[in-house]
Order: structure tokens, then sequence, then C-alpha cells
């Protein structure tokens, strides 16, 4: 039976690691970037979280909800104001830009909020601690299934923005042939800077569960973005729904190989990765851009 | 009344010059067929018109206004539409998808998604159906679609009948003719000299990236009109072809 738990708490695990990875890869199949910052993004959100806490004695569930207009705009702004120009330069550049991003971010942290590891569970109340026992050994936390949830639900309203709205048609036209987008009317600068809000604003609902389910400082970014990256590979490099089984699959792997040993739970996703890194396939769902 | 005025432009391709120093008018409601040989410059001058390429120097002029730095998105919603060469359809977008893409900053007019798909028959069943499935022909009637629906006041046509069956072609152009005959203004870059002539009023043809010869297309005789596409008078001129 610890089997079957390992694998229902690693299909909640996975919820996690699909929030983190469902902005870089709404990122990558737009524009065909890596955000090297996104984790970084993710930690930036949890923070403005923490500082409307300071204000407002709610919980973190509202407290991001002022955050999310802000991160909407800082995405926005970076990408017109930074990226935009980088993506002229080649595909190396982008990576470098973000790359840098990323240590800004994390030392403008450090200088704001200091090296202190912080937490928002204390603040969530019970859903933190809730569970449902299903067995005497499989129990499924409440803040696991919120968390897929939010997962799922955000990777089925993205995907529903794509294929029935104008400007997802007009996001998934960019993502294919941006030369011939501009062509049929469509500003393609202002498509990108658009993706890279959206994705910028749910990197900070992964950094909000992130930040009440487990512990951040201003150095846990590269953490975050190794296992997005690593479920947006498994998944499918600019696959959606890939995204979510990606992080599913990352995240059985992780708690079988707890369940193996736990020095080998990080160790079992990162060989499942390379796994699918090197079969010819080249992860669950074949790359469709950003309409899968 | 002048339309599109192209004043000396000059384009390259990295440092490889592409076009040099064109001027040519282009009248409302008049038919101009860009014939010459691969590499004289004809999809470069077109995509240059349209805002997807940058030219080195000189101006464009639409109705009037100066356009030369204006973006091509934003040349579509003024009223230039390009068909570009090869289609370039969104593959994964379904047929009424990639219209709806073209119609996303139309101007008013009566093309619509119904009108389209009234004008190409062929399209009717295959509304649903996603580009990459597409033949070539219905592939370029939905290519014709897309930039008919931004309800243009210039289109622009880039080899619309390459690589298309013979009766695909037919097709495409009796489409063509019926804009033509309603007094569209278009630029078309056609490789085939007949149908360049039996379609357009005016011919211009290019020539390593310059006119090399231009007039009316009842003017102009078949042989003319060779003899400047292959270059023979400009080599017979330099003492280079004995022919």
């Amino acid at each position: 039976m610890g089997w079957v738990n390992a694998v229902v708490q690693g299909v909640l695990l996975g919820g996690v690691y699909a929030l983190f990875a469902c902005g870089l890869a709404l990122m990558f199949g737009v524009m065909r970037i890596i955000n090297l910052a996104h984790g970084d993004v993710a930690v930036l959100g949890a923070y403005l979280v923490l500082v409307v806490l300071d204000h407002w004695n709610v919980s973190p569930f509202l407290a991001i909800v002022p955050v999310l207009p802000v991160m909407l705009i800082i995405g926005y702004v970076f990408q017109r104001a930074v990226l935009e120009r980088s993506l002229r330069s080649g595909v190396l550049v982008p990576l470098l830009t973000t790359f840098g991003l990323s240590i800004v971010i994390q030392n403008l942290l450090l200088e704001k909020f200091s090296p202190d590891v912080r937490s928002l569970g204390g603040q969530a109340g019970s859903v933190v601690t809730a569970s449902w026992q299903i067995t005497s050994q499989i129990s499924i936390s409440a803040i696991g299934a919120l968390t897929l949830g939010v997962a799922v639900a955000i990777l089925g309203g993205l995907q529903l923005f794509l294929a029935k709205t104008p400007a997802g048609r007009r996001m998934r036209a960019t993502a294919q042939d941006p030369d011939t987008a501009e062509l049929v009317g469509i500003d393609s600068r202002a498509v990108y800077a658009r993706a890279t809000a959206i994705a910028v604003a749910i990197a900070a609902i992964g950094g909000l569960f992130l930040a009440v389910r487990s512990t951040f400082d201003p150095f846990a970014g590269p953490t975050q973005l190794i296992f997005a990256f690593e479920a947006v590979v498994i998944g499918g490099l600019g696959s959606l729904w890939g995204t979510l089984a990606g992080g599913i699959v990352l995240g059985v792997a992780q708690t079988i190989g707890e369940q193996i040993n736990p020095e080998y739970s990080a160790l079992a996703g990162h060989l499942v990765f390379l796994v699918v890194l090197a079969s010819p396939r080249g992860g669950i769902f074949r790359l469709r851009g950003a309409s899968a | 009344m002048t339309l599109l005025s192209l004043q000396g432009i000059e384009a390259r391709h990295g440092l490889l010059p592409a076009v040099r120093g064109i001027s040519l008018d282009v009248a409302e409601g008049e038919t101009i067929a860009l014939v010459g040989a691969n590499g004289a410059g004809k999809t470069t001058l077109l995509r240059t018109i349209a805002g997807a390429h940058k030219p080195a120097a000189g101006r464009v002029f639409f109705a009037g206004e100066d356009i030369t730095r204006v973006r091509a998105h934003d040349r579509v919603r003024m009223g230039i539409a390009l068909v570009p060469e090869g289609r370039r359809l969104f593959p994964a977008l379904t047929v009424e998808e990639n219209l709806l893409v073209g119609a996303q900053r139309t101007r008013p007019g009566r093309w619509t998604v119904e009108a389209i798909l009234e004008a190409f028959p062929l399209l009717k069943p295959l509304r649903d159906r996603r580009a990459a499935t597409l033949s070539g022909g219905e592939q370029q009637a939905t290519a014709i679609g897309r930039a008919l629906i931004a309800n243009p006041r210039l289109l622009l046509l880039d080899e619309v009948s390459l690589g298309l069956a013979p009766i695909a072609v037919e097709g495409v152009y009796r489409s063509l003719q019926l804009l033509i005959d309603e007094g569209s203004t278009i630029v078309l870059v056609e490789q085939d000299l007949t149908r360049a002539r039996a379609v357009a009023k005016r011919v211009v043809c290019m020539l390593e990236g310059s006119v090399a010869l231009e007039g009316a297309s009842g003017e102009l005789s078949r042989e003319r009109i060779t003899e400047a596409y292959f270059g023979l008078r400009r080599a017979r001129e330099a003492g280079t072809w004995a022919g």
C-alpha cells in the first residue's frame, strides 16, 4: 500500500511542478524562449504576497489577488523593455538576458528581505494541515489537492483562452509564424508581451503555493526552475497539457524514489528527465506550439 | 488617383542589393504585374510595400501618406494586404481560424468569413480542417481569402500560381478576375508571362533589382518582355550577347 500512496502523493506533487512549469511552457511555446528567471519570478510573487500580508491580515490565497495585476504589468513591461530587444539578436541573447534577470531578482530580494527563510504556511489556515484519510496508508492532503486543482484549472483556462478567444488565436498564429502574423495585421510584439505577462502572473501563483506548502528565500528560484524545466521537457516542449503530465511524472518519480530511499527522491526525478531527454520522441506530448 | 507611390526604393538582403532605386506609381483600381526571372527583386519589392522588409533607401507612400516607417501590421489596418509566396498559412489553425486571424484588424467592407466561403466554394466543406491538411489550391484560396478579409485597398499577390496544379491555377485566376473586374487595386508577381499580360493592365519587368521594361500590357509584345525578362537587350548593348 506504501507504493500506492507514493503514487498518489506524486500525482499531488505533480500539481506544484505543473503550476511552475505552465508559464515556462507558455513562453517557450509562443516565443521559443526559455526563461531562466522563471523560478525567481515565482519567488518574487511569493515575496509580494508577503508584503501584502504585512499590511493586511488576510489569507495568502486572498493576498495573491492584488499581486496578480502587478505581476501582469511586470511581465508586460519586462517583455517590451528588455526581452523584445534581446529577441532580435538570436536565440542565445534572450537566454543570457533571463539569466541576468535571475541574478538581479535574487539580489534585490536579498537586499530588501534579507536571506531569512520564510513560509506562508502559518497564515494559510487549516488547509495546510487538513487531509482526507482514504485508507489506513493512503491520505490526500487538502493543500496537495488544492494545488493540483488550481494547476488543472489554470491549464484548462489557458487552453480555452488559446482555442476559443480572438486573442488566443492571435497568440497561436504568432507562435507558428510571427512574420506572417504581422502580415495579416497582428502586432506580434504586443502578443509576446501578453504571453509574458500571463506567464509571470501564473509563476506568481506557483510562488504562492511554494510559500504555503514549504519555505522560500531569495535564492529558492533556481531549484524551482529546474523542476519546472524538467516537467516541461518530460511533457513535451511547448505543450500545455504535456506540462501537467510532465509535472505528474516528475512528482511520481520523486515520491517513488523517496519510497525506495529518501535520498533518491530528487535523483529519481532527474533520471526520468534524462531518459525522456535522450529518447527520440522527446516528451510525452509532441511539440505543437502553444496550441497543444 | 495614385494609391501607391514608390520613390527610389532600394532594398538589400544583408550586403546584397535586391532592389535598386525603383520608383513606381499604382493608380486606384489598377492591376500591375511584376514579372522577372528568379532573383530579380520582385518578392523583395512586394514585401517592402507590405512592410515585411525595411528599405535601405527611398520612400513608400500609400494614399498620399508616407508609410515607409509604418510596421506591417499597421499597414494591414491602413488597407495593404499581402498573399505571400508559398501561402504561409498557419498550419495548426483551421481554415476558418486562418480567415479570422486575417480579420483581426479588418477595415469595414464586404469581405467576411461567409463572403469568402461564397467566393471560394471549395473552402466551404473545409472550414474546420487544419490548414496543414489542405491541397495546394485549397491553401492558396485560403491565403487569398485571409488577405481579402482585411478588406484591403491594395492587394499584393506573390506567385499565387507557384506549385499549383493547372486546374487549381485556373480556379485561383478565375477568382482574381472577379476581383479585378470589381475594380480592386492589385500588384501581382507572376512568372507566367501569358497569364500576367492577360490579367494586368500594366506590366513591369524587373531585372537584377531595377525596372528593365514597363508599359501597358496590350502595347508590350511577348518578345519585348522576354528580352527584358532575360536581360537580352542589356547584354546586347553591352556586347556580351550575340543573339
